[in-house]
């Protein structure tokens, strides 16, 4: 079992979730988070005033999956997320230890999916 | 003679109607995505900026200055002419300006009732240019040939009392020709946009209501009976429109929304628009009632089987609403409430049905096809619409380079 957390483009998340849903994955949680970009992004400029500050809005995915599944995860936030340019994101593939679905008490791999 | 009292409802009047342009800016920005909101306040509010200058250098005097063509004329630009005694064909007791300032505000939220069908996907240059012509080639010669002097449907005896063919039908019609041209939002399917605020698609409701006194009862151009008879005829219909709506909810999906008891009032005051000064109270309940049931039936069931993406429902609430209206005027007016009108069809008058529906035909095709050409110019010339990023990324902060909301603090 493996936590997939992707930081990608707001603006991309739908395109995202399309690809998930191609890959059959749809359990997901969504967040928006700031975050220390290396790009500029697109400035806002308030009567005038040009702001650029380096926090830049972010979406942050959790995805918790079955082994199987991390690659084409993986391969489905690409696909969704990248332009090739600088901002794109990234993704962190993590140990997940345990996983227990509350309703039914269910452990591991069968309270995943 | 000027008459103080009918002087100072008119001018309160023209205030009232010019608060329902940042109220429709709220009742259409509650609707959309946050990263839009911005984009349909300013849509508006430009509007109301621009709209201001068109009218008063050349708006004006194309729609209300005397004479049987196209347009009124071009004898009174820049005002010139338009002074401050009265304009008798117009209104007796009031000065000529404040009559051309009242009906500055109707040129104004007219087309930005048009922005709610091409919502989230418009370019703002291509808006605004879009924008002055349709008020140009399609408000102000509609607009003089139902109310100006010498205009051809108003001579024929077609009633509409503040602008049921003129403002929302013209305009209605004007938004699904945009929605169709534009095309859908990008993701539409998987992806239902939610209303981001529906407190302010509230507020702006109550606002839009408020206003809607000036906009009806200040049609009587003096401060009288007729007026109050509007006025009425106004609350009574924006009621009775807001119950039924969330009654047809309640029993057609179970629960009745906030969101529908809004849209039904809004619904009820733009059908009542056209027969306000000309029906009675029990008329009017009717009226509003069976608006909110035309209007269900087109947002929630024509809409999403034909796949037009009318973002916000202009069609579906104001031209849907408007022509309900307009025809409604022609079954319901009485001339016990307003001499200078005409009986309906239930007062023995079934010309007058003919007479609307004649109004309203005519409106439907000039204003499609006027719309057609003006967008299909712009459009090859600037472009409507946004890239795919910009859509995605929103209008506010591609378009405006602003955000309406922040996360921390």
């Amino acid at each position: 079992m493996k936590l997939i957390i992707a930081i990608i483009q707001p603006y991309k998340l739908e395109e995202v979730k399309e690809e998930l849903y191609k890959t059959e994955v749809n359990l997901i949680t969504v967040s928006e988070v700031l975050g220390h970009g290396r790009q500029k992004g697109v400035a806002e400029v308030y009567r005038g005033a040009k702001e650029t500050g380096n926090l830049l809005r972010k979406v942050r995915l959790e995805i918790a999956v079955n082994d199987g599944f991390v690659e084409p995860t993986i391969k489905a936030i690409i696909k969704g997320a990248k332009t090739g340019e600088t901002g794109d994101g990234k993704i962190f593939v993590l140990d997940l230890k345990e996983c227990i679905r509350i309703r039914t008490e269910e452990r591991g791999t069968l309270a995943i999916g | 003679m000027i008459n103080s009292g009918d002087t100072a409802w008119v001018l309160i009047s023209s205030a009232l109607v010019m608060l329902m342009t940042p109220a429709l800016a709220f009742f259409y920005g509650g609707m959309v995505r946050r990263k839009n909101i911005l984009g349909v306040l300013m849509q508006c509010f430009i509007i109301l900026c621009a709209l201001s200058l068109q009218w008063v250098l050349f708006g004006y005097s194309l729609s209300f200055h005397p004479g049987e063509g196209f347009w009124g004329g071009f004898g009174w630009l820049g005002l010139r002419g338009v002074g401050l005694e009265p304009y008798a064909d117009y209104a007796a007791t009031i000065p000529h300006q404040a009559f051309m300032i009242f009906q500055a505000m109707f040129a104004i939220i007219t087309p930005a009732l048009i922005i709610g069908a091409f919502a989230e996907r418009m370019k703002f240059s291509a808006f605004l240019i879009f924008t002055l012509l349709w008020a140009t080639f399609v408000y102000d010669p509609v607009c003089h040939w139902v109310w100006g002097m010498g205009g051809w449907l108003r001579n024929l005896g077609a009633l509409d009392f503040a602008g049921g063919t003129v403002v929302h039908i013209n305009a209605g019609i004007a938004a699904l020709m945009t929605a169709i041209f534009i095309g859908r939002r990008k993701n539409l399917d998987h992806n239902a946009p939610a209303p981001h605020s529906l407190p302010f698609v509230v507020l702006g409701t109550g606002l839009l209501w408020f206003g809607w006194f000036g906009f009806n009862a200040g049609s009587a151009l003096a401060a009288n009976g007729l007026a109050v008879n509007a006025f009425v005829v106004t609350n009574t219909a924006a009621a009775a429109a807001g119950l039924s709506w969330a009654l047809i909810e309640w029993i057609h999906n179970g629960k009745p929304t906030m969101f529908g008891a809004a849209s039904g009032a809004v619904a009820g005051l733009v059908a009542i628009t056209p027969a306000s000064g000309y029906v009675s109270v029990v008329p009017a309940i009717a009226i509003g009632i069976l608006v909110s049931v035309f209007c269900f039936i087109a947002v929630s069931m024509i809409k999403p089987k034909l796949g037009y993406d009318d973002s916000l429902d202009a069609f579906g609430v104001h031209c849907v609403g408007g022509i309900w209206g307009a025809l409604a005027t022609g079954l319901f007016a009485s001339k016990a409430v307003n001499a200078a009108g005409n009986n309906g069809l239930f007062f023995g008058n079934p010309k007058q049905f003919l007479v609307q529906l004649y109004a309203v035909g005519v409106t439907l095709i000039y204003s499609v096809i006027v719309t057609f050409v003006i967008y299909k110019v712009v459009d090859l010339i600037f472009g409507m619409r946004v890239g795919e990023k910009e859509e995605l990324m929103g209008l506010d902060l591609t378009q405006h380079r602003e955000r309406a909301y922040t996360i921390l603090e």
